[in-house]
Parts: C-alpha cells; sequence; structure tokens
C-alpha cells in the first residue's frame, strides 16, 4: 500500500524545470512507453540518483555518441551486469561515506540514490544471476525492469517476458508455430524468493501509483524492485497514440495486476484492488489483444481457441495474486 | 611493465554534447495544438508526454516544443476534456 509520497502536481512541473534528469531529444520512438517511464522515476527523485543501465532501448536512444540526454550521472553497462554494476555503486557510496571523503565539499555530494536500469532481454534472460546476487547480499538499490516484452532494440526477437502468442522474429506465425508457444516468465515471483523488502509492478499510466511505488523502492533500507510495464508500438505493431490506452487495458484486464510486495507480504493497489473488490470491472482481455498487431493472428476465426487459453492464463495468474493479496 | 592503478585507466567513451542539439521534432507528421479555452489544465499531457515536448510551468496552459516533438499522438488521446488536435 503506497503511502506516504504523494506528488504534488503544482509543484512537479518546477521540479521537473529546474533539474530535468532526462532532456529532451533523445531518440525514442514515437510513443515510447519505456521513455514515460524514465521521466516518472525522474519525477520521484528525493536526492541525486547513480543510473547504471544495462544495454538495451533505453541506453540506445539516449545516448548516441556523441550526444546524451542524461543530467544524471549515468554508466552504460553490458547486458548482464546492471545490478552488479549498481552494487559496485553501493559499495562504493558506503565506502566514501564512511571516510568522509567530500564532506566539506558543496559541489560534491556522496548521499545519493543507486538505480540499476535495465530492459526484460537484460533482467529475464541475461542479467538474472546478477540481480540474484545482488539482491543476495542486501545491497541497497533500486532495479527498474522496464518489460517491454522482447528485444526491442536488436529487432523484435523473442525474450523470456514475451506472453504467449505474442508475434515476434523468432517466432514467427506459420504452420508448425503460431507465435510464442510458452508463457511469461514470473519474474517478481522470482525476485520475491528473495525476501527482499520491496518489490512493485508499475503502469505509466496510473501514474501517481507509479510515482508512490518509485519513491518508496528509493526510500527503501536494502534491495528494491519495480517492474514497469512500457509498451513498445514498434514492436508490438500498435498505434503509436494507444501506448497510454494500452498500459491501462493491461491493468484493468488483469493482464499485469498492480500490486506490491513489502518483507514477503502481498497487497494490490490502485486499480487492481479495485477489480479485485468488485470482479465485474475486470475486462475480457480480446480488449487488450485485439489493439496489437503482434497478436492479429489471434483474432481470426481458426485461432479462437488462443485467445480462450490467453484468458485462461490470465485468470490464473489473477487467481494466484488474489489468494496471496493481504488486503482483499 | 609497471602496475597501473585505477587512476591510470584510460577512460572509456564519454558523451559530450547535451541531445537538445539534435531535433528530433523533423520525424513527425502531425503536430499537436493545444486550445488555451478548452485546457483545464491537469497536466495529463505533460505527465504522459514520451520526449518532455509538452512544456509546462503548473499555472499556464502547456505549450508544445515542436523542435522534439514526434507526433506520437497520446497528448491528444488523453487529454479528457479534448483540447489537443493533431494537425498535419
Amino acid at each position: 500500500m503506497a503511502k506516504g509520497f504523494v506528488p504534488n502536481i503544482k509543484q512537479l512541473p518546477k521540479f521537473m524545470k529546474e533539474d530535468p534528469g532526462i532532456l529532451q531529444g533523445h531518440r525514442a520512438c514515437a510513443g515510447c512507453g519505456c521513455a514515460i517511464i524514465l521521466r516518472q522515476i525522474m519525477m520521484a527523485r528525493r536526492k541525486p540518483i547513480v543510473i547504471a543501465n544495462a544495454t538495451g532501448c533505453m541506453e540506445v536512444v539516449t545516448t548516441i555518441f556523441p550526444y546524451t540526454a542524461w543530467r544524471t550521472p549515468w554508466i552504460h553497462v553490458a547486458f548482464e551486469n546492471a545490478a552488479a554494476v549498481a552494487a559496485g555503486i553501493d559499495a562504493g557510496r558506503n565506502k566514501l561515506q564512511r571516510a568522509g571523503r567530500f564532506s566539506g565539499d558543496k559541489d560534491i555530494s556522496v548521499d545519493y540514490d543507486v538505480v540499476a536500469l535495465a530492459g526484460d532481454g537484460g533482467t529475464y534472460d541475461i542479467g538474472l544471476q546478477a540481480l540474484s546476487g545482488a539482491l543476495e547480499r542486501w545491497h541497497n538499490f533500486m532495479y527498474v525492469l522496464y518489460d517491454n516484452e522482447a528485444y526491442m532494440n536488436t529487432g523484435i526477437q523473442r525474450s523470456g517476458g514475451t506472453p504467449f502468442g505474442a508475434w515476434t522474429t523468432t517466432t514467427p506465425v506459420g504452420k508448425k508455430i503460431k507465435g510464442k508457444p510458452l508463457t511469461k516468465k514470473p519474474i517478481v515471483d522470482i525476485v520475491v524468493a528473495h525476501r527482499i523488502p520491496y518489490a512493485a509492478t508499475v503502469s505509466p499510466a496510473y501514474w501517481v501509483d507509479a510515482l508512490k511505488k518509485f519513491r518508496k523502492g528509493f526510500e527503501t533500507e536494502g534491495p528494491a524492485f519495480i517492474h514497469a510495464y512500457g509498451v513498445c508500438p514498434r514492436g508490438w505493431r500498435t498505434d503509436t497514440k494507444d501506448t497510454i490506452k494500452l498500459s491501462k487495458l493491461a491493468v484493468e484486464t488483469c493482464f499485469f495486476p498492480l500490486y506490491e510486495v513489502i518483507n514477503s507480504e502481498w497487497y494490490l493497489t490502485g486499480p487492481s484492488l479495485t477489480i479485485a473488490k468488485n470482479p465485474d470491472r475486470k475486462k475480457p482481455v480480446e480488449e487488450y489483444l485485439k489493439l496489437q498487431g503482434r497478436f492479429r493472428h489471434m483474432m481470426l476465426p481458426e485461432n479462437k481457441w488462443m485467445v480462450e487459453k490467453f484468458q485462461e492464463l490470465v485468470d490464473e495468474n489473477w487467481e494466484i495474486i488474489l489468494k496471496r493479496a493481504k488486503n482483499v | 611493465m609497471s602496475k597501473r592503478g585505477w587512476r591510470e585507466i584510460p577512460i572509456a567513451g564519454i558523451p559530450f554534447l547535451k541531445s537538445t542539439e539534435y531535433h528530433t521534432g523533423d520525424w513527425k507528421v502531425f503536430r499537436p495544438v493545444i486550445d488555451g479555452e478548452k485546457c483545464i489544465k491537469c497536466g495529463n499531457c505533460w505527465v504522459f508526454c514520451p520526449d518532455s515536448a509538452i512544456e509546462w510551468d503548473g499555472d499556464s496552459v502547456p505549450e508544445p516544443n515542436y523542435d522534439y516533438c514526434k507526433g506520437c499522438g497520446i497528448c491528444a488521446e488523453e487529454c479528457p476534456v479534448n483540447a489537443i488536435e493533431m494537425v498535419r
């Protein structure tokens, strides 16, 4: 239950104007959902932040040599070690603070928050062992996973985060297979199994909820994990203007429920809590699927079973979360 | 070969120009035009713009910066009072 920090809309624009964190002119595709997540991280800051960014869309689009869109200290690391480098930054900060270095210096601050930023490829598949290691060592950092459900910047290859039935270039739609035959990896379950103090899911469409969760992640003493849902109009074959609509629909159909896990206790938040209390507000998953070109083959009459299977998987996942949630 | 500390390791590539020098505004086909009379100053367009292209101080009517706007149309779609129109 995200409490405490309440963003003041009258003060946020001034705060973002003075210290934007991320500049205009980065080269994300038009309508990029992940770029909205970056802005929301910047809006939720309480201190200066240092970012370790794994290879992925947000690394590629923000720092095309010699330009950079970042106004915060930022380091590009390889696909697999965003969490390991963030752990090192955290250890370095602790050492500097203990040694009292730069304590009299007005221009240099050694009091900052550490953020590891990685896409779904860098978290689900390649960076999982570094993430697991950093969580086990209990480093004080926030890991933000922006999930656009495939390797988008290299050309839409499937990842562990790709949902059932989605078309990608490596899971094409043909006679043998129709999109990805397997399901999405339950990454939050894996992360929560480390018994970390804070984990949450975030949809940029519900931005007050998102800002509260990012702020909670910053305030957590110890590792925090945020799973953010980033719509990718290019890879999902959607209209650029539908980005926020899809972020909303994913939550309303319970495909991507919003919840937070505090010390292994599950709490539903925002719109997902409303749906849990009034089950008739839950929308059929078809509404979410039919907007996207990557699920176009599912809309054909002979592939109706895929929509039903998708709905089954979503319901199954939702039931599991309802059973776990403490506040329903 | 002498021992090298971390201070002697060559520095990796450092981007040294601000991305604001690169104008992404010429990507767009449609540009958003905000109707100041209809606008209720809710800030939805400002929050949801992926390119930080809507400039807003919190009090006045938000203004799109056409140098960086990529014309995705999220602002027009999410405006609760339909004050934003996409014009070619």
